[in-house]
């Protein structure tokens, strides 16, 4: 019997290490292949990180200047043309020859030696940060310029965006929750009847009559415009949250305040948000979380302002304008996630408790 | 109470010149801190100053300007006679919330509605024709069964896998450590994961060395490349489903997770007593014991994936036969701008959430908390 369960226990915990292995493999990937130069990650898949037998070049030869690239290409009696040589032509013997200079016709003869270290570089990130210009050259001996997305103006605009968005709504919330749950006012149950109802309200449906306003309010493109929409957006679960968190504070501390003499305000201010930190903190960072991440109300609301780009939408432009190079894009993404990342695995507990109150919201 | 009527006694003239600063006070405050707020908008709007500054003055003015705002109104609501301050704190309290939400949930629900009816400028009353195009269109056609595919396969993967591993890490000996891990796709952007899988699913022909995983597994497996996304439609769809699933099965896991530490032990205990063996347990305790769990995480994945958008247009843009309705919305809108059309579309999202608005409003009526 107790060997069984020993056995039960190893097979649970390997299928639970694929799966887990499974999982971790497409963030991996991406991380490594940032890390890779343009030309590594162009020539050999990401895995190749690992150690493993590599092509390297032992020496240089030069063809006659007058070889002919459309017909046959003998080198050092072998004879090939010019696609394979620049892909690299094995042959046979443990060497493959491949194209240096392809217009100064030299060729590099390489033999397979065993790769421990993987070359790693921090150039694609240097790249994606800053406007500056880039030279790559290609193996066919053609250079290639390119320009750097400037992706630091992008990340400010993403706190920038990020931050107000995130507090305004808790405040707002806040006050709301406290309001709902300790304040005697007329139409008190119907007003929260709608904020329940506004849960699973699709955004979707706010975005044109919302775009309409901001035109005509000027405010298209605006930090204040995102924020406002984000908090929009963001209210209904945060009051829906912290109602429930500060509903069921003891009336008793709230009674002896009264006492005391204290004001709503005072005992909101000094009671009642001290005392809701953990929904507080739940909440801050599932809508942090959410709004970081956004593509759609950053595309709507900011889509006309380059300057004020957020970064999924400096990366979404990036895939469709840049879509095949992955030095660039690895490194933009893994930069977008940067900050996310640090933050959930900061403060895992509290996001976790978000997203499960969360789970009411649609 | 005593100095309302104190004051009600008193000519109008004397209570003016007792009460006149105060009222000045009460105005210019609210004023002065208007000009400085709308000051701020302004240097954010036009200045030409470095970027860090601008975020920093951005964070500063967004975040401080509502408290601001709320201890100004709460200033001037405490300056009123003290039953009227009664009478009206809640609003201070409760107002900008619902304000806010009058205007971008509760207004724009309506004005879609009534844009929905419309022709695509909004000029024009057309009844129910976005409607009938909507459910005629082929390109509306073939998004709705995209949407139905995302919605059968994406969520019924996301909670068979979600709740396989939340009882495999229960029994294994890293719960925390393969939770994470599981979890961890739940902080990257969809525009990220658009990037990530597209890397995954990336296609060279033949000659070349595959760079993507998966047509390098199927080259070294002795198989042909393929262009995963574009391929024999409407299979490709399966291929962005897959990043979706893998971005939110952390979430039903988690949900499951601690829906299963609150299966009673006893109950498993007396049932391994009883001879039963694993999987009776399984489908006779734990998944009866968690069934309301598994329909709260299976309608908040049934409409996450409705209103899918990202990682379409990301991954596919919306071609080679994988639009879905949040990326035909979107296109109605902003390419087409069909406002009529854009709006029918939308209204029809509401619809499909309408059922679950419903279950919620229930189930916080049986909550009763006031």
């Amino acid at each position: 019997m107790k060997k069984q369960q020993k056995l039960g226990k190893l097979v649970v915990n390997i299928v639970l290490f694929i799966i887990c292995a499974l999982w971790t493999i497409p963030t991996l990937g991406l991380l490594v292949s940032s890390v890779r130069t343009r030309d590594d990650i162009l020539s050999s898949g990401w895995w190749k990180f690992l150690p493993h037998r590599e092509w390297v070049a032992e020496r240089e030869i030069a063809l006659p200047e007058d070889t002919n690239l459309k017909e046959a290409i003998t080198v050092e009696g072998f004879t090939t043309d010019d696609d394979t040589l620049q892909l690299g032509f094995e042959a046979g013997n443990g060497t493959r020859y491949q194209w240096v200079n392809r217009r100064e016709r030299t060729v590099a003869v390489q033999g397979q030696e065993w790769v421990i270290f993987p070359k790693l570089t921090f150039a694609n990130y240097s790249n994606v940060l800053t406007g500056k210009e880039y030279t790559y050259n290609n193996p066919d001996g053609t250079t290639k310029t390119e320009k750097g997305t400037d992706m630091s103006s992008a990340f400010l605009n993403s706190v920038a965006v990020a931050i107000p968005s995130t507090v305004i709504p808790i405040l707002i919330a806040a006050f709301a929750a406290y309001g709902f749950a300790w304040m005697k006012f007329p139409g008190r149950k119907a007003l929260f009847v709608i904020v329940v109802a506004l849960l699973v309200v699709p955004l979707q449906l706010a975005l044109i009559p919302v775009l309409k306003d901001y035109v005509n309010l000027k405010l298209n493109g605006t930090y204040l415009a995102v924020w406002l929409a984000h908090t929009g957006f963001g209210l209904p679960l945060a009051i829906y949250l912290l109602f429930n968190y500060i509903s069921t504070i003891p009336r008793d501390i709230f009674e002896s305040a009264f006492i005391d003499g204290a004001s709503h305000f005072t005992i909101f201010t000094k009671l009642v948000l001290p005392l809701s930190v953990p929904a507080l903190a739940s909440f801050a960072i599932f809508q942090f979380m959410w709004v970081w991440n956004d593509y759609l109300v950053a595309l709507v609301f900011i889509g006309s302002k380059p300057d004020v780009q957020v970064m999924t939408m400096r990366l979404a432009e990036m895939v469709g304008s840049r879509g095949q190079d992955w030095h660039v894009l690895t490194a933009g993404a893994f930069i977008s996630m940067l900050l996310p990342l640090a933050v959930f695995f900061a403060l895992q507990r509290y996001f976790v408790r978000g997203l499960m109150a969360g789970s009411v919201k649609g | 109470m005593q100095t309302l009527t104190k004051t009600k006694k008193a000519s109008p003239l004397v209570w003016l010149g007792a009460n006149g600063l105060r009222i000045l006070v009460s105005i210019a405050v609210p004023v002065i801190t208007f000009m400085v707020m709308r000051w701020g908008f302004m240097f954010l709007r036009d200045s030409e100053a470095p970027k860090l500054v601008i975020a920093l003055v951005a964070i500063i003015w967004g975040v401080g300007g509502v408290a601001v705002l709320y201890l100004l109104m709460n200033w001037v609501v405490e300056q009123l006679p003290t039953d009227w301050t009664r009478r009206v704190q809640p609003f201070v309290f409760i107002g900008p919330a619902m304000a806010i939400l009058t205007w971008f949930l509760l207004i724009p629900t309506v004005r879609t509605l009534y844009l929905s009816v419309m022709n695509r400028n909004s000029t024009e009353f057309v009844g129910l024709s976005n409607y009938i195009a909507a459910f005629t269109e082929r390109a509306m056609i073939e998004s709705f069964r995209n949407n139905l595919l995302w919605i059968l396969v994406g969520t019924s993967a996301c909670v068979i896998l979600g709740l396989l591993i939340a009882i495999l890490a229960d029994r294994s000996s890293f719960e925390t450590v393969a939770k994470s891990l599981i979890f961890l796709p739940m902080a990257i952007s969809f525009v990220g994961a658009g990037v990530i899988w597209r890397f995954i699913y990336y296609y060279r022909p033949a000659n070349l060395t595959q760079i993507g995983l998966l047509n390098a597994v199927i080259v070294g497996l002795g198989g042909e490349p393929q262009a995963w996304t574009t391929l024999i439609q409407p299979w490709n769809n399966l291929f962005l489903i897959l990043a979706g699933v893998w971005l939110q099965t952390g979430f039903a896991m988690v949900v499951f997770s601690s829906a299963l530490k609150g299966v009673p032990e006893d109950l498993l205990e007396a049932a391994r007593v009883d001879g039963a063996n694993e999987i009776q347990i399984f489908f006779g305790i734990i998944i009866p014991q968690i069934k309301g769990t598994i329909i709260t995480v299976t309608t908040t994945i049934v409409i996450f994936f409705l209103k899918i958008f990202d990682i379409v247009i990301v991954m596919t843009g919306g071609q080679y036969g994988t639009e879905v309705i949040g990326t035909q919305f979107y296109r109605q809108f902003f390419s087409n701008r069909n406002f009529g059309y854009g709006s029918a579309i939308a209204i029809l999202l509401l619809i499909a959430v309408i059922p679950i608005m419903i279950y919620n409003l229930r189930q916080f009526g049986e909550r009763e908390a006031f």
